[in-house]
């Protein structure tokens, strides 16, 4: 017996309720962008420069009392969040987090080491297995490179796309791409989960993975679109997503499966980057049939390939004459 | 498509055994990295561990013999956040250097204009911004003069970007002379000053005898300090901190006997160029690298290449005292207890600055002025990033990751038997050669694995088996249309193909960019991430054709299920 997600037969029509899909789609990303201005992002001290330790106590973390001891230091704006790791129970790790110091141009080792020691007054077994402390200066030219890097990686896919299908496909992918982008900002801005560069890391594979199951429906649709020259766009398109429909399921459902297995077992350490590719891999399976498709149809394709293979031959005395 | 000629099989298999065969010590990581340090000690290196560096020579030979040396012993370098230790980004504080250089200029200034104070007046330094000095003469009409006497100070620059200019630059201002260091001046300086400052942080580094610590220059003025193994990034700092200890010796003898007797307040130390000669030397030193401000490569008057070095004011008055006293004596450069050189004092050196002639090439002044200079930290450092990872945080994460690559490995290779069967195995082969392939890589080109860079593995096993999926999925298809087996399969690979490369293309556009602007953990992420693609797309495409079509030759199956 063979485990099947998708009967081997299918004839969904993606676009009856494309209105709705896509009116949805639109919908998210308004609200994600007005999270993104309203809410904003938890940036990490990549970002914003900071530092973060990471404690580990044989005590359970209390985190008033942490607040309390660290409050005393004048040190603005602390963070203190609890990390829960269900795999390992009887640990206690807390990450505090606290912001660069006003005229600082560079880490300073006082400040640490003031933390820490008002931390060990309330434990002196606690440990501090990771301290990371960015620079305001650095933190800047951080996020010029991350931005630069994700406008880069966009720009070089409309290209290709554009390269190997036609100007309409490569707007239905970039569509679906800058979809997935900024619905993976609006939930991290919704959870304010800490945003890193890792973070930005995630956001290209998602862009690669996004992109990989878009072009996999496009390759079939150009192929079909040869095949059945008469048929009306919308059936073509129909009829190449459900051929490719058990492809993308099983795809996604593999992927899914190694990136969960990470997220449980994986450790806190990269839960975000995590989260983020899950949460990538869902939105870019879905936007690569209703959003970068549904685009596709309202674009319209040339179809006149075959008239243009045609005229080949004749093309040279054209130029002659 | 199904026919594959012998040399193409032998390539295929060749590149996956190949593969396999450098992927197989990390297996056995702790056993080979011991043989490793094993090895390099027993071949005159350092111990990079200390356990080992405190090994007897048969002690080594076993620890070496714990992996057989016709294996293949190269390891994925393990990143900062598994292995744990402290990384530093340090910003140099290039402007210091000027500061001094205008120091220096003006005692230069002062003793060439003090002879011509009747023409040109009296003459006082003015506040002047870093990088630039500013004399007020009392007698401006006379400043042409003045200009002319300052111009005759600067030396023409040695370096090949610079040639054909001077290092200084004299203007006037109103009653003013204003002296700044030219363009292709402040860029030598600068290019230096990160240079020692490099040579400086390695050395002091290196004495830690840590694994292969990383430092590098990045960009203009930063410098990029990576030590697995240290506890904390405060305690690279302090390492970092001290300086170099540089002294001037009078010598009073050479031998070559090691166990020669001394005479009271002396020492023997080992000269640094020739092997078994030593130095006596007198405890005492007469000028410590404290003194030192600069030394840079230049030639003397014979045109051949030398070492130019300049003193402080207090380390200038008491070299001069010394050479003056001692001409024709030897006297030993000493770096870090070896006799860097011993030269003999040709003349009385006054001023402070001297040259040191020798048998020296242009390449051997240039490093000894490097050493010369790293002395001390030539300027300040300012850190900009310091991030310290726990040695046992580290072992959990790696923990948590081979837990989880097991198990995300584990899950989609039931999952793809389950879903196409005997093709199914078919690519679970595929998948555990492309695993195999992506560390037998980054064993070879000597990558890091970072945390990340785990989940790009992980990753990829999920994306891997999607070219496989593609492919089964088209076989399905045209199975459907009735056609034979053998028929199906190669239109199954023949028409999956495009599909294939386009999507395994867009992916690799992006791991390209993470990796050019990525730094850290992101790159190593870039490095899996792009690796993996082309090890998928190779098992992919040939591996699993490769056993489809031999299963298809030995079957000969009538009908085929996917």
């Amino acid at each position: 017996m063979r485990l099947k997600l998708i009967p081997s037969e299918t004839n969904f029509d993606f676009f009856r309720f494309s209105p709705i899909t896509l009116g949805a789609s639109a919908l998210a990303m308004i609200v994600s962008i007005f999270l993104f201005f309203s809410m904003g992002l938890n940036y990490g001290i990549d970002f914003k420069g900071g530092t973060t330790i990471r404690t580990d106590s044989t005590h359970a973390v209390d985190v008033a009392q942490y607040r309390a001891a660290l409050d005393a230091l004048n040190l603005g704006d602390i963070s203190v969040t609890e990390v829960f790791d269900p795999t390992k129970p009887d640990q206690h790790v807390a990450q505090v987090r606290f912001e660069a110091q006003e005229g600082d141009e560079a880490v300073t080792t006082e400040t640490i080491t003031a933390v820490k020691a008002a931390l060990n007054a309330i434990d002196p077994d606690m440990t501090f297995p990771q301290v990371d402390s960015v620079g305001p200066q650095v933190s800047g030219e951080l996020v010029k490179t991350a931005i630069i890097a994700v406008l880069l990686s966009v720009g070089a896919v409309l290209f290709y796309i554009w390269l190997r299908f036609e100007w309409q496909f490569s707007l239905g992918a970039v569509a679906a791409l800058v979809h997935d982008i900024v619905l993976t900002i609006g939930v991290f801005s919704l959870f304010q989960m800490s945003f890193d560069l890792n973070i930005i890391a995630a956001l290209l594979t998602i862009v690669g993975y996004s992109l990989n199951d878009t072009v996999v429906v496009f390759d079939r649709v150009r192929e079909n679109l040869r095949k059945y020259k008469k048929r009306p766009l919308v059936e073509v398109l129909n009829l190449s997503i459900n051929e490719t429909l058990s492809r993308t399921v099983m795809t996604s459902v593999t992927t899914l499966i190694a990136l969960i297995s990470l997220f449980v077992l994986g450790g806190d350490v990269i839960h975000g980057f995590v989260f983020a590719m899950i949460w990538g891999v869902v939105v870019g399976t879905y936007s690569s049939v209703f959003v970068a498709s549904a685009i596709l149809l309202r674009l319209g394709v040339k179809r006149d390939w075959e008239k243009q293979d045609g005229a080949a031959g004749t093309q040279f005395a054209n130029i002659d004459a | 498509m199904l026919q594959f000629s012998l040399w193409k099989k032998i390539v295929i298999w060749g590149l996956c055994a190949l593969g396999i065969l450098l992927a197989i010590p990390n297996g056995f990581y702790d056993r080979v990295e011991q043989s490793n340090d094993a090895n390099v000690v027993l071949s005159g290196g350092l111990a990079a561990n200390p356990e080992i560096g405190a090994m007897s020579g048969a002690e080594l030979e076993t620890v070496a013999d714990q992996w057989p040396s016709w294996m293949p012993s190269s390891l994925v370098n393990l990143g900062l956040d598994l292995r744990g230790g402290a990384h530093l980004l340090a910003a140099v504080q290039v402007g210091d250097v000027y500061a001094t250089r205008m120091d220096d200029y003006w005692q230069q200034v002062l003793g060439e204009l003090r002879g011509e104070r009747a023409t040109i007046g009296t003459i006082r330094r003015v506040d002047a911004a870093d990088g630039e000095l500013r004399v007020r003469i009392s007698k401006p009409e006379q400043m042409e003069r003045a200009l002319e006497l300052v111009r005759g100070l600067a030396s023409p620059i040695v370096t090949l970007s610079g040639a054909g200019s001077n290092d200084i630059e004299a203007r006037a201002d109103g009653d003013v002379i204003v002296i700044t260091m030219s363009e292709a001046e402040i860029l030598a300086t600068n290019d230096r000053t990160m240079a020692q400052s490099l040579e400086i942080v390695r050395r002091r580094v290196d004495e830690a005898g840590t694994r292969e610590p990383i430092i590098q220059r990045q960009g203009e003025d930063r410098i990029l300090i990576q030590v697995p193994g240290i506890g904390s990034a405060e305690e690279l700092k302090s390492l970092i901190g001290k300086t170099a200890k540089l002294t001037f010796h009078p010598v009073a003898g050479r031998t070559s006997d090691e166990n020669t007797r001394l005479q009271a307040r002396q020492i023997l130390l080992p000269a640094g160029d020739e092997q078994g000669v030593f130095y006596i030397l007198d405890k005492t030193p007469v000028i410590t690298g404290d003194h030192l401000v600069d030394a840079s490569a230049q030639f003397d008057q014979n045109n051949r290449p030398a070492v130019g070095f300049r003193l402080n004011t207090t380390g200038g008055k008491i070299f001069g005292e010394y050479t003056a006293n001692n001409i024709g004596q030897p006297f030993a450069i000493v770096l870090d207890e070896e006799v860097v050189s011993a030269p003999t004092i040709q003349s009385h050196i006054s001023g402070g600055s001297g040259i040191i002639t020798g048998n020296f090439s242009v390449e051997e002044t240039t490093n000894l002025s490097i050493q010369l200079r790293a002395g001390a930290l030539p300027a300040g450092l300012t850190y900009l990033e310091e991030r310290t990872i726990g040695p046992e945080l580290g072992q959990d994460s790696i923990d948590a990751g081979a837990l989880a690559c097991m198990v995300a490995f584990g899950a989609v290779l039931v999952f793809m038997f389950l879903s196409y069967g005997l093709f199914g195995l078919f690519a679970n082969v595929a998948l555990i050669i492309n695993v195999a392939l992506i560390f037998g890589l980054l064993s070879a080109i000597g990558a890091t694995l970072t945390l990340p860079g785990i989940a790009g593995i992980v990753l990829t096993i999920g994306m891997a088996v999607d070219a496989n999926v593609l492919v089964f999925e088209r076989i399905r298809e045209e199975l459907k249309a009735a056609k034979g087996p053998a028929r199906a399969i190669e239109l199954g690979y023949e028409r999956a193909f495009s599909a294939i490369i386009d999507a395994n293309i867009t992916t690799l556009i992006a791991a390209i960019i993470l990796f050019v602007m990525g730094s850290g953990p992101v790159r190593g992420f870039a490095v899996t991430l792009g690796l993996g693609i082309v090890t998928s797309v190779f098992t992919a495409i040939w591996v699993t054709r490769l056993i489809i079509s031999t299963w298809l030759a030995h079957k000969r199956p009538k009908t085929i299920d996917v």
